[in-house]
């Protein structure tokens, strides 16, 4: 609808109006293969996680029942999971259950594994948000200054800075970072997300630790939690730097050629303000897309960085199921990412429409 | 020597060799002027080198247990310490080199045919053979790929094989849709119509005209994803889901070191730094690569 409103003819006149017709059509044929795509690449995933859960183990059963089961309840389970019927069947319950949020049971903790994914989600939210706006915070001035100041000192070191944020194992940097700022230095809180001492006495409201002690009204454990997050989420928060540092420059590099800057200048603005204002104004639609897909990405280092910290999140979440074998629950675990993933993809295709008018 | 570059740098190749190997000097040349990239290639050829005389410069047996030397600090004995079984890191790290190479090497080698063999298909045979095959190519781009390789590895089983085909099945889609992209571009071309009418099979229109002009755009995509490679299979192995204990592999090892990380920090620091600098090496290259072959981008 905010088509109709952003065209320059007066509002509801027959040109006008046929104008924002054939906008919507072409919206909304848009729309349509989005969906088709977005349809397709789930059940893709589907696909591939049935794949991974039946096809591949040489003894699907042992995954889901765990190996002291007995014969009665291998039996049962078989039974259960159609592993008598045909592949293709096998494959369509397996489609209508997951679409119905039944991901089975998890063999560690006897749950469903989508409440147990339900409880670890929001730690990963927390951490990947916190380490999002890190990024996005430090990263976006970095690249509009290694751009500002191409080819100099500053643009090589912010150049290798952002490189190593690409090539650091971050399993590694997290115990780095725990040696020297929580060991050592004693700046920051150890592993965990808080204090024992606070542990039951906050109300899991809406899963984010900050958000539930500030509810709770305990500033000590707010405190406490905030210096629980801040080194995990810096240790995720550099991978997100680098990419968006990275993303920034180039961006800003291939704008800075351009006319309009060269006419802006000419004008006389400020060189603070043709940058802030005018470039980073028009590179603001491909930044977004940047930050929503760094988001996606951070999905991948908080499984290393989450064991790391023994953050209860859904990375820790799947490295506990794989040591138990457990693999109903890390194939759950797969499929929630990968939507969270396919999401994320979709949001910034989205935003990239809804924000910039050549795209529609 | 100069009659080499002559060679090398002529107008006029005479043969297809020479004008190829022409190309690979002057992209190298080029390279080297990117004083990182410079960098990296330095440090990737000391790797080489060093899992090439692994058994001459470790100190040690990567495997030599002494009891009575336990967790050592740094010394001129042992330059990067002792671990919990008074194993010499210094020379398991100097062993493991072999491995993250052949991790490395075996993954590329299994990735480049896959993502070329669809890429190529796809792109040549269009029409709903291409749609599907770039449908299942969007799907497996559709997951993170340490995750993707966590949920194989947990199917398949801990080990380094199985790391190795996990890496390969989350690295092959970028490959196939660059395959497919340049093979769209050459198959409606002249040469290829006169190899048709010449009565050449489409198996052999694939193979002989279709996939040596593909094959170096794949292989310097291929620069790109070595760090990221190196980097997945460093993370399986922390996850005790890589090489499995004694071998000294990096990430492994990084995971053995957690234990006594406050009071030992250099059994868990050593190997993880030698991942950083392999990997930024990797990267640097890559990077210098992606100047060189997209001169537009240059410095960007």
């Amino acid at each position: 609808m905010a088509v109709a409103q952003q065209s320059d003819g007066p509002i509801g006149s027959p040109a006008e109006e046929a104008r924002a017709h054939s906008a919507l059509l072409r919206l909304s044929s848009r729309a349509l293969s989005l969906i088709l795509s977005v349809v397709l690449t789930v059940f893709g995933l589907l696909v591939v996680t049935f794949f991974i859960g039946r096809v591949v183990p040489v003894d699907p059963l042992l995954a889901v029942v765990g190996d002291r089961a007995s014969e009665h309840v291998r039996a049962q389970a078989a039974l259960e999971l159609g592993l008598d019927l045909p592949l293709w069947q096998q494959f369509l319950r397996y489609l209508g259950d997951t679409l119905q949020g039944d991901f089975g049971n998890s063999v560690l903790s006897g749950q469903p594994v989508l409440d147990d994914i339900a409880r670890f989600f929001p730690a990963t939210l927390e951490l990947a948000t916190a380490a999002t706006l890190i990024g996005v915070l430090l990263g976006v001035p970095l690249g509009v200054l290694a751009a500002t100041r191409h080819g100099r000192w500053q643009d090589q070191l912010i150049r290798v800075v952002a490189l190593a944020g690409y090539s650091v194992p971050v399993f590694w940097l997290g115990l780095v970072g725990l040696l020297v700022f929580y060991a050592e230095l004693g700046w920051v809180a150890g592993p965990g997300r808080i204090d024992v001492i606070y542990e039951y006495s906050i109300e899991p409201v809406t899963g984010l630790m900050l958000v539930d002690t500030l509810l709770a009204g305990d500033h000590a454990a707010f405190v406490d939690a905030f210096w629980h997050l801040v080194l995990p989420a810096s240790v995720l928060g550099y991978l997100s730097l680098a990419y968006i540092t990275r993303m920034t420059r180039s961006l800003m590099l291939a704008e800075l050629g351009q006319e309009y800057v060269i006419a802006a200048r000419v004008k006389g603005l400020s060189e603070r303000r043709v940058i802030w204002r005018h470039v980073l104004g028009n590179i603001m639609v491909p930044l977004i897309t940047t930050v929503a897909l760094s988001y996606a990405y951070l999905l991948e280092g908080a499984v290393l960085t989450e064991t790391v910290f023994a953050w209860p999140g859904l990375g820790l979440y799947i490295t506990q199921s794989l040591f138990s074998a457990d693999l109903t629950a890390v194939l759950g675990a797969t499929i929630v990412i990968g939507l969270v993933f396919i999401g994320l993809n979709l949001l910034s295709d989205l935003l990239y429409t809804l924000v910039d008018p050549r795209a529609r | 020597m100069s009659a080499v570059i002559a060679w090398l740098t002529t107008a006029t190749p005479a043969s297809r060799g020479q004008a190829r190997a022409g190309r690979l000097y002057r992209g190298t040349l080029a390279l080297l002027a990117n004083p990182l990239a410079a960098i990296g290639l330095v440090v990737v050829a000391v790797l080489l080198l060093v899992a090439l005389f692994a058994p001459l410069l470790a100190p040690y047996p990567p495997d030599a247990q002494d009891l009575a030397s336990r967790l050592l600090p740094p010394s001129a004995e042992h330059p990067f310490g002792t671990d919990q079984l008074g194993r010499d890191i210094l020379s398991r790290v100097i062993w493991g080199s072999r491995i993250t190479l052949a991790i490395v090497a075996l993954a590329a080698v299994t990735v480049a045919p896959i993502g070329l063999a669809v890429g190529i298909v796809a792109g040549y045979r269009g029409g709903w053979v291409d749609r599907v095959l770039m449908r299942i190519t969007d799907v497996f781009m559709a997951f993170p790929r340490l995750v993707l390789a966590l949920a194989l590895v947990a199917a398949l089983g801990p080990g380094i094989e199985n790391a190795i085909i996990a890496i390969a099945a989350t690295a092959w889609p970028p490959y196939a849709r660059l395959a497919r992209a340049e093979t769209l571009t050459l198959r409606r071309q002249d040469f290829i119509a006169a190899a048709r009418l010449q009565g050449a099979s489409h198996g052999r229109i694939l193979v002989r005209h279709l996939l040596p002009l593909t094959v170096s755009t794949i292989l310097a995509r291929l620069t790109l994803d070595l760090a990221g490679m190196i980097l997945i299979a460093a993370g399986l192995g922390f996850l005790g889901l890589g090489a499995q204990p004694p071998s000294p592999e990096w990430g492994a090892m990084v995971a053995t070191g957690r234990e006594f990380l406050t009071d030992q920090w250099w059994v868990a620091t050593m190997p993880g730094a030698a991942i950083f600098l392999v990997s930024l090496a990797f990267n640097l290259i890559g990077d210098g690569v992606r100047d060189v072959l997209d001169p537009r981008s240059q410095g960007r």
